[in-house]
């Protein structure tokens, strides 16, 4: 792979062991990867969560940072303390909430690790945005941008909503180009190959929030890892349709980009999305696809509903808005329990704005910085579980070893207030 | 061994190295993170056709990868925990079967002359030379 002279100096170690260990890994992975060299990226989204049992195995103290940064966010075997980022860098999710711990089952000092990690990676530049959402606080690249950002579903929101340059990135990815500004020129970054290469034909308009969730859901089993153009979307979806889509689909496949002419990013028009070539596969989403998804996603049985899990990926502050309008004046049921999922900085606006409130005097309970699958802390005795995103409903099974049950957001809350799943397609 | 059927198939080297095991192929994406157990090296996702099975110790011969970005660091924990594959075939590249096959830090091979799907086996034994760029294919019984 060939590189500058400023990276064979940084390679060498001119700016630092750490330094060293991030370019070497980045060489590994680029040639791996098959990449003629490395690009410049100016944002960066990943996670130096220290707090995981396996993150702390093996350590002779918990606050050990210096060893996690080492081995998780550099795959270094010798240990280095982490360097200033030089670039924008930001915390995704992670694993304990600093204000719900308890609810969550940790420790008083598991929640004081967990501040201290925040400090001490903090003060080396990592933005504690503590979301899967950082684009919806503060967080949005440019079009054009090269980012270098871990999250499937944030990475798909800036790669087709926002026009910004990402591959989907990992831990010990971004852990080295937070500090060398630096990135395997590959994939996405590459702007031939962002291009549409499937076509699906949308026979069956997405109106609501739970039809884009399907959507996402049945268009990223039909494209897998590549990138696809939707046909015959007439009508403007919100922010949110677009945010749970681009989750959907990078949890049933593995999209990075789509497609939508004339409201996502590189798309004007069809042809445009498809850089002027015919698609190489055509599909058609028609109510049986619609229908299917929603079978899919169903992974229960039993009817009584333990918990009620919102906001994956994070909801916005309409969401909560909507949420607590929902509850306004009622009361949640005895048998369940209902977590809403926001970021911290939303939070904060919902504190100011009394929607916290509202929505805790229903019984509810309004979480940041988390989410049951990142950190499997869902209720004691939890059994069946009803989610309004796709996302939560593929992975939780899987993760938690519980039943969900995927459905929209009034059929969650009606869930929550009855203790019953009444949703269906 | 040396009276089973034996096929070499050529392909590119990912990460250097070289490893001999029983073959564990998956024609489905595997995920990473809610996907596999690191400590067993089980596939976990509820509809995947190797739901329940391992592939530790095994030569895992499998499109690539799909999912969440925690694809690296959860077979990067695959081998903390003693469950890593002996090695990775695969025929997709992405960035996250990429930054995964380096940080599991075994033997992984792509872009082959001949469809491995179509060679490959469960249970036959693979001997991977990744710096050689070679894989051998012993045929089971």
């Amino acid at each position: 792979m060939h590189l500058t002279d400023a990276e064979r100096a940084m390679r060498d170690g001119e700016r630092g062991p750490a330094v060293a260990r991030a370019m070497d890994l980045l060489i590994r992975y680029g040639e791996a990867l098959g990449a003629e060299r490395l690009i410049e990226v100016t944002n960066v989204a990943g996670t130096w969560s220290s707090t995981t049992p396996w993150v702390q195995a093996g350590l002779d103290r918990p606050d050990d940072f210096a060893t996690i940064f080492s081995r998780f966010n550099l795959d270094s075997d010798e240990t280095v303390e982490m360097p200033p980022a030089v670039v924008p860098t930001c915390q995704l999710i992670h694993g304990i909430d600093t204000r719900n711990w308890q609810l969550q089952g940790f420790t008083a000092d598991q929640a004081a690790l967990q501040r201290r990690s925040e400090a001490h990676f903090g003060r080396r530049g990592v933005q504690w945005m503590s979301t899967c959402t950082p684009y919806q606080v503060g967080n949005t690249p440019l079009k054009g941008e090269h980012c270098a950002w871990m999250e499937s579903s944030a990475v798909v929101w800036i790669n087709a909503v926002i026009g910004a340059r990402s591959n989907v990135e990992g831990r010990e990815s971004t852990g080295a180009a937070a500090i060398t500004g630096r990135i395997p020129l590959f994939g996405l970054h590459i702007a031939e190959n962002r291009r549409a290469s499937h076509r699906v034909r949308v026979e069956c308009p997405p109106e609501t929030m739970m039809d884009w969730g399907l959507l996402g859901y049945a268009v990223g089993e039909m494209v897998m890892e590549e990138i696809p153009v939707l046909a015959g979307i007439a009508a403007r979806p919100r922010p949110i349709f677009l945010k749970h889509f681009g989750a959907a689909a990078a949890s049933s496949g593995g999209v990075e980009m789509y497609h939508i002419p004339g409201i996502t990013a590189e798309a004007q028009s069809e042809a445009e999305a498809l850089g002027g070539r015919a698609p190489a596969h055509d599909h058609v989403y028609s109510p049986a696809e619609r229908r299917r998804a929603w079978e899919n996603l169903q992974s229960a049985s039993d009817d009584a509903v333990d918990f009620v899990m919102l906001g994956c990926p994070h909801n916005s502050a309409e969401q909560m808005i909507e949420i607590a309008r929902l509850l306004d004046g009622r009361r949640i049921s005895p048998n369940t329990r209902l977590w809403v999922h926001t970021p911290r900085q939303i939070r904060a606006l919902c504190d100011d704005g009394g929607i916290t409130a509202a929505i805790e005097a229903a019984g509810a309970r309004v979480m940041s910085d988390s989410c049951p699958a990142i950190n499997r802390a869902l209720p004691p005795g939890t059994r069946v579980v009803a989610t309004d995103s796709a996302k939560q409903a593929h992975y939780l099974p899987a993760i938690a070893g519980v039943q969900v049950w995927f459905g929209s957001l009034e059929h969650c809350i009606d869930a929550a207030l009855t203790g019953r799943w009444r949703g269906g397609p | 061994m040396e009276t089973r059927e034996r096929i070499l198939i050529r392909g590119r080297c990912v990460v250097p190295g070289r490893a001999e095991a029983p073959a564990f192929v998956t024609r489905q994406t595997v995920s990473g993170w809610g996907g596999i157990d690191a400590r067993t090296g089980t596939i976990t996702e509820r509809r995947h056709e190797k739901a329940g099975q391992s592939f530790a110790g095994k030569v895992l011969v499998f499109p690539g990868a799909k999912g969440s970005s925690g694809w690296s660091h959860y077979f990067h924990m695959t081998r903390r925990l003693g469950s890593a594959p002996a090695a990775m075939l695969f025929t997709v590249m992405t960035t996250k079967v990429a930054l995964g096959a380096v940080v599991t830090r075994v033997p992984a091979m792509t872009d082959f002359d001949r469809d491995p799907f179509a060679v490959i086996a469960d249970g036959d034994l693979v001997r991977v030379d990744a710096d050689a760029g070679v894989v051998e294919v012993f045929k089971r019984g």
